[in-house]
């Protein structure tokens, strides 16, 4: 494995390399290093060549060939030990049994609102808290069947949830799709390494799915909800209902009658149980949510608050998804667990605090400011890459509505050593692990790794020049 | 299965048969024309006008040469029946099903639409010796047939393809029948000068069909060749088989409890297949080939638009019926 120059400038933490550039996990480093570079490059060309074989694209709006992308995949694999994992997996767990304590709360009791624990003023006045919702309780309290936290690590080495994603996140298809890639292109590296497998995530999902069926249903029918084959993560939505064996259907499939949901089949009507929707709140039901939504199902959360469906993720959790609420996410688990919080949060400046709004502005060339309620990287300003222009604007807005806006440090993401026209280079990287909530809480060892492919750049998005990589979890 | 599926399904099979027609049309042209008799200039037009799309053709193309013809039926992306379209369309159809149909059948799909892509992008050298990449295609639709065979089971989806493939199978096999009886025998009498063999053998081959022409009929008459495209119970491109194995299909997802409109449509396919089996050649040259051809392409139009609003339209149709109750 030969390894550039960029790693001797380099001071954020790697995966892979100790600070003496020694490989973390010896029988990998060997393995990996025994591959000439030449060679590693040809595997990386067949690994590219399969995913565009297998059609595991993403859709690129506005981009005319054929609108579909093969997401840049890196065949050099992110390492994670064991006992680091074991923490990871807990600290998860912690954060997703919070998290739906919370949800559960804050459309019941408001218990956490009525202790002062977060401030009133603070959901009231956010974007994302469904008023209407307040009262309805999913089946068995779940609210996040399914959850893709972004994590990063900084350059200490210590671990952070950057976000929790309790909405719809994607990118576990990648995840099962670079594993089977992995195995053909590097088999030598495979063997006898102890990697954890990933192969049983339909069938946990699909689980899942079933288990929260609303109850007394017998053999209850799950199918997926896409939004359509335009949507960028269509390959995805295919892939999860193939491998579970469920229906994909769109809107148009479902109609509601009697505050039941039906799917349009040759052979008739056939009642659907559990929705594992793809597509946002937003754009569910148009009696109920967006009116000029063309993507849902009308009288579905007629069907839901009947109780007759099942929604995964249930409605509403984009509260929980709110930047400044994510900031109480620690005390969120004090209050429902009585337990310290095993995973960090990214040290977080919420605008709407007025003291803590004034350090922002006064810092803002340190700081990465964003907005509560963007996902994907959109709207984001990156304080020491930003021009003054950038941050005179981003000081504008934050304090024409600091509500919408939180501050975090500029973190200095770990790397991992990647494939590029100069040989191996140290990429920035983060991490979203993948959580399913049904009876209990499972955590898909490893998760998507996401590395920034443009040197120096933090920006993992697929839609930013992002590419994926495989993770292993070692059972050492 | 979901309407919506069933849909997608047929019209992939569809599209892909019909991706195969072309190039097995094109394939026999081109063998005519390197048959160096001097009295047969290469015809490009009849092709065009077997597609029934020479109105674009004559907008976008300066006369039926070779390439222009080419050009027009393989790659031209507004010739929505060009092999380029059709393979986009199957694709897309594919890519709408993904979850239904299998692994291997998705990725021969689309690994058949990207070749096909990628020579459009550099046709020029094809559309002078084309022969090598219809024999790419051919073999690309023929791989697909078997892996959907072997590996797709043989229920709704399945016989949903298969009855997309023949439905569309029967109809380019009228076609040809129908553009180069045109051309080959204005009358009954005109039978039989050498260059009829040459172009009524070429005819047999863009069905696949010589070899096994001769060995049930042995010589060429146009009597046996009109009775063996369309009559013959066992050649697998003839009008008789295609409509049977469709109705086969047909009637394999079709319930004692499954609609009246349902029925009605096995009963019309039905009733096609037994007046195939019960007609005899002669009748169908008396009464003329090329009116009995129009009425069969007909009945295959009227088919297809029953499938569609008794299986695939099946949903508004009970959606509609329970909101009037």
């Amino acid at each position: 494995m030969q390894v550039s120059v960029e790693y001797e400038s380099s001071s954020a933490f790697d995966e892979l390399l100790d600070a003496e550039g020694r490989p973390r996990v010896a029988l990998i480093g060997e393995r990996l290093s025994s591959i000439p570079a030449a060679e590693l490059l040809q595997r990386q060309a067949a690994a590219a060549h399969r995913l565009l074989e297998r059609g595991i694209t993403f859709t690129v709006y506005g981009h005319d060939d054929g609108t579909e992308k093969v997401w840049p995949f890196d065949i050099v694999p992110r390492v994670i030990r064991n006992a680091e994992w074991q923490m990871i997996e807990t600290g998860l767990q912690q954060r997703v049994r919070a998290l739906n304590l919370f949800l559960d709360d804050i459309y019941g009791e408001q218990k956490i609102l009525a202790d002062k624990v977060v401030p009133r003023e603070l959901i009231e006045t956010s974007a994302c808290y469904e008023r209407k919702l307040a009262g309805s309780r999913p089946t068995g309290g779940v609210w996040t069947h399914i959850v893709g936290t972004d994590l990063v690590r900084d350059a200490d080495g210590s671990i952070y949830v950057l976000e929790d994603n309790a909405r719809c996140p994607s990118g576990v298809s990648y995840v099962l799709e670079n594993r089977e890639a992995m195995k053909r292109v590097l088999p030598e590296v495979f063997e006898g390494s102890r990697i954890a497998s990933v192969e049983e995530y339909p069938e946990r999902l699909l689980e899942t799915l079933i288990d929260v069926a609303p109850q007394g249903v017998e053999n209850p029918t799950a199918v997926l909800l896409t939004p359509g084959h335009y949507n960028s993560a269509y390959f995805e939505h295919c892939f999860l209902a193939q491998r579970m064996g469920i229906e994909l259907v769109s809107g148009a499939d479902l109609i509601v009658q009697d505050e039941i949901v039906w799917m349009k089949t040759t052979r008739g009507l056939r009642r659907v149980d559990v929705i594992y929707r793809r597509i946002d709140d937003d754009f569910l039901d148009p009696a109920f949510f967006r009116e000029d939504s063309m993507l849902g199902v009308r009288g579905l959360m007629k069907a839901y608050f009947a109780g007759n469906v099942t929604l995964a993720n249930a409605p509403g959790n984009g509260i929980a998804d709110d930047k400044a609420v994510y900031a109480y996410v620690p005390q969120m688990i004090e209050f429902y667990l009585s337990e310290k919080p095993i995973l960090n949060n990214v040290p977080t400046y919420v605008c709407s605090r007025p003291e803590e709004c004034d350090h922002v502005l006064s810092n803002i060339r340190q700081m990465v400011v964003k907005p509560v309620n963007e996902s994907g990287g959109y709207g984001i300003v990156l304080g020491p890459r930003a021009s003054q222009k950038e941050l005179e604007d981003a000081a504008a807005a934050i304090k024409a509505n600091p509500r919408n806006y939180v501050a975090q440090p500029m973190l200095n993401l770990s790397t991992v050593p990647t494939i590029t026209d100069h040989g191996l280079a140290p990429r920035h990287v983060d991490l979203r692990p993948f959580i399913l909530f049904g009876k209990d809480i499972f955590v898909l060892p490893g998760g998507l790794t996401r590395v920034a492919l443009v040197a120096g750049s933090m920006v993992v998005n697929s839609s930013q020049g992002g590419g994926s990589k495989d993770t292993w979890v070692l059972n050492d | 299965m979901l309407c919506r599926a069933a849909e997608s399904v047929f019209w992939m099979s569809r599209y892909v048969e019909r991706a195969d027609n072309i190039a097995r049309f094109i394939g026999v042209n081109l063998e005519l024309s390197l048959g160096g008799r001097g009295g047969i200039d290469a015809q490009w037009a009849p092709l065009v006008y077997a597609s029934g799309d020479e109105q674009l053709f004559e907008e976008s193309y300066d006369g039926a040469t070779q390439e222009n013809v080419l050009q027009f039926l393989l790659f031209d992306r507004n010739n929505s029946n060009s092999l380029l379209s059709s393979m986009a369309a199957a694709r897309e159809n594919a890519r709408v099903v993904r979850d239904t149909v299998s692994v291997s059948f998705w990725h021969k799909m689309n690994r058949f639409y990207i070749d096909v892509r990628e020579a459009a992008g550099g046709s020029s050298r094809i559309l002078k010796a084309p022969q090598q990449f219809l024999d790419l295609t051919l073999e690309a639709s023929q791989t697909l047939l078997g892996i959907e065979h072997s590996t797709i089971s043989h229920g709704e989806a399945w016989n949903f393809s298969r009855m997309g493939r023949l439905l569309e199978r029967a109809d380019k096999t009228s076609r040809i029948l129908d553009v180069k009886y045109f051309i080959l025998l204005p009358n009954i009498e005109a039978v039989g000068r050498t260059l009829d063999v040459v172009q009524w053998s070429a005819l047999l081959q863009s069905s696949s069909a010589l070899a096994m022409y001769r060995r049930t009929h042995g010589r060429l008459s146009p009597a046996s060749i009109v009775q063996f495209l369309i009559l013959d119970p066992e050649f697998p491109r003839s009008l008789y088989y295609c409509t049977k194995g469709a109705l086969t299909s047909l009637k394999a997802i079709t319930f004692p409890e499954s609609p009246e409109s349902q029925h009605q449509v096995v009963r019309a396919l039905a009733s096609l297949v037994n007046s195939l089996q019960s007609v005899s050649v002669e009748s169908i040259i008396a009464d003329g080939l090329h009116e009995f051809i129009d009425r069969f392409q007909l009945r295959i139009a009227q088919l297809c638009d029953g499938i569609t609003s008794a299986w695939f339209q099946r949903g508004e149709l009970e959606q509609s019926q329970q909101q009037q109750q």
